[in-house]
């Protein structure tokens, strides 16, 4: 069914179609109307969801721990500083194996105080032993918040996941969407039938007890183990996912890759942005290309690799700072997983668009002017440097 | 950077007066009629009163483009005292068109916009609420006025499609539905061209 709706929208038309067991419900802008329009169907009896009302994002994950410790199938959503006080417990969830559903909409990280768009949030979650996975816009946000119980929930990951989506340019903007029919979601998503829970009469289970010393490594081994098997379900729920819609997902997205010399590496909206700037280039006749990664937890490392092997200059663009004075995350990953390549292409970190400032496809143009003076020349200049960034003598 | 077959569309208003819902009303209208939509508005720090913009994009391809609009086609703005605090005729394309809701005609309009040579279209979205619905509700004539000024729709077509949109926003309060319909009819007739 083709319709048009916001990315926020398409989330919370996910969740009607899903018809979870538990939302554990605090707003927080720009996801806010994801647990506003889900209340809506549960008050007009659509879907049989228990919906807790909770004082803020620490109990609202607590509630989803304990709803899906419990054996049921529990869902929220949060951005920003909602989920930096989600934080001990995204350990949590992720340590006692539960496949709990977050819809994430990336908002920059306070401070300074900033609604907008950035990863900055999303990012201080990368190691927490969440699966991520990033949507380009509308589409992807409900096509990846569908596959994320198939993903989570299988014996061999049993992982929380945590859809993104960028924070108003994709959650509040309008577009065409399709949309699947509610049997045919719910055959996809199936029943969520674990094997132990805490509630089980014939084998009841204890749930979060502390762990010693002798077997706490083990425990992680298992939970890092976990993560490398996602990579392979992650694909085998898309190859499933495209019988039932058509649609075509991977790690990652290659595009215009084939022949590539000069590629950008970038998550989320931009990248539509980014295809744009391609196309024209490749009419001028430049070699260009994109990779966007769509799952960045687990990092698709040797894959991205590949896709990079044959190209002669490369842009990492982070949409979070990160701190690390090296580099944001997107890149350190990036420059990781090409050690191993006998031909390295050159490699720089462009950090962009923090607290919503906007990419232009001229902006995304210069990069790729860069890049070429860079495989031109040989000559990297600065590695890593911020988008746009005015001068003090501009800002006075 | 717009494709030819692109229509680009800048919304200027005053947080309350509704440019937002119309801007996102005329993308799901533009995707009834079959076309590849989209409709967002910029946030900051939001209030009443606070100058906001809203964008659309209307294509005949989908198009990925995710930044705002520094080029638009058409300017819509709902508020006339904007024209002293914001640049609302930057970047708009010749050939393009303002529309302002304003008591005032083109003419008259046409001096305070800094050198726009194009079109300037004036309709007083004020009074025809006021008359019609009984509020101070300009975002209804003013998405009239730039479908029937931009012609990105067909006009007889976007008010079946939009009866069936009101239908839907509205179910609650059915009541509202013919006022808006009249509404929309008498500023598409009312909208002036200069």
């Amino acid at each position: 069914m083709s319709d048009r709706l916001s990315g926020n929208e398409a989330v919370a038309y996910a969740l009607k179609q899903i018809n979870p067991d538990v939302m554990g419900a605090f707003p927080i802008t720009p996801s806010t109307e994801i647990p506003e329009y889900f209340a809506q169907a549960v008050a007009d009896g659509e879907v049989n969801t228990e919906y807790v009302t909770v004082e803020s994002e620490h109990s609202s994950m607590s509630v989803c721990i304990a709803a899906q410790a419990a054996g049921a199938r529990a869902v929220c959503a949060t951005s920003s500083a909602g989920l930096a006080l989600m934080y001990e417990l995204l350990y949590v969830a992720a340590s006692c194996r539960l496949p709990i559903t977050l819809a994430c909409v990336n908002r920059a990280l306070t401070g300074p105080i900033n609604i907008n768009n950035d990863h900055s949030d999303s990012m201080g979650a990368r190691d927490s032993g969440w699966i991520q996975i990033y949507a380009e816009n509308n589409q992807e946000a409900y096509d990846n918040f569908l596959m994320a119980m198939p993903i989570g929930e299988t014996p061999s990951v049993r992982l929380p996941v945590m859809t993104c989506m960028d924070g108003f340019i994709t959650s509040h903007a309008v577009e065409n969407i399709e949309l699947l029919d509610t049997d045919v979601v719910r055959r996809f998503i199936g029943e969520y039938n674990p094997e132990n829970y805490l509630l089980k009469k014939e084998n009841p289970l204890a749930v979060g007890p502390y762990d010693v010393s002798p077997y706490y490594m083990e425990h992680k081994v298992l939970e890092a183990e976990a993560m490398k098997a996602a990579k392979a379900r992650i694909l085998e729920v898309a190859a499933e996912f495209e019988r039932i819609s058509g649609r075509r997902y991977g790690l990652f997205e290659e595009y215009r890759m084939e022949d590539a010399e000069l590629a950008l590496v970038l998550i989320g909206s931009t990248a539509g942005t980014a295809k744009a700037a391609v196309d024209k280039l490749r009419e001028e006749g430049v070699k260009a290309g994109l990779v966007k990664i769509r799952v960045f937890r687990p990092f698709p490392g040797e894959e991205v690799a590949r896709a990079l092997a044959g190209t002669k200059a490369v842009a990492v663009m982070d949409k979070s700072e990160g701190f690390s004075a090296n580099g944001g995350p997107l890149f350190a990953e990036t420059r990781s997983a090409l050690y191993d390549l006998k031909n390295r292409p050159y490699l720089i970190d462009i950090v962009y668009g923090l607290g919503g400032r906007d990419v232009k496809t001229e902006d995304i143009e210069k990069v790729f002017g860069r890049l070429a003076n860079i495989a031109a020349t040989g000559e990297i200049g600065p590695v890593y440097t911020h988008m746009g960034q005015r001068s003090k003598e501009e800002n006075a | 950077m717009a494709t030819n077959n692109m229509v680009e569309i800048r919304w200027h208003g005053r947080g309350g007066q509704g440019a937002k819902s119309a801007c996102l009303l005329l993308a799901d209208v533009a995707g009834i009629a079959g076309k590849f939509v989209q409709g967002f508005p910029e946030y900051g720090p939001e209030r009443m009163g606070a100058p906001i913009t809203a964008y659309n994009r209307i294509s005949e391809k989908r198009c990925t483009i995710h930044s705002n609009i520094y080029y638009p086609d058409y300017v819509i703005v709902v508020d006339e005292s904007l024209l002293d605090s914001v640049d609302v005729i930057g970047g708009l394309k010749e050939g393009g068109a303002i529309i302002i809701n304003t008591t005032l005609s083109p003419q008259e309009m046409r001096p305070r916009l800094r050198g726009w040579a194009g079109k300037v279209c004036t309709i007083d979205a004020r009074r025809i609420s006021e008359e019609i619905l009984g509020k101070n509700l300009p975002n209804t004539p003013m998405l009239a006025a730039v479908v029937k000024v931009s012609s990105v729709l067909d006009a007889e077509r976007f008010l079946v499609d939009i009866e069936e949109s009101f239908k839907h926003k509205f179910a609650d309060k059915p009541e509202v539905i013919e006022g808006n319909m009249i509404t929309l009819r008498k500023s598409m007739a009312e909208v002036q061209v200069g």
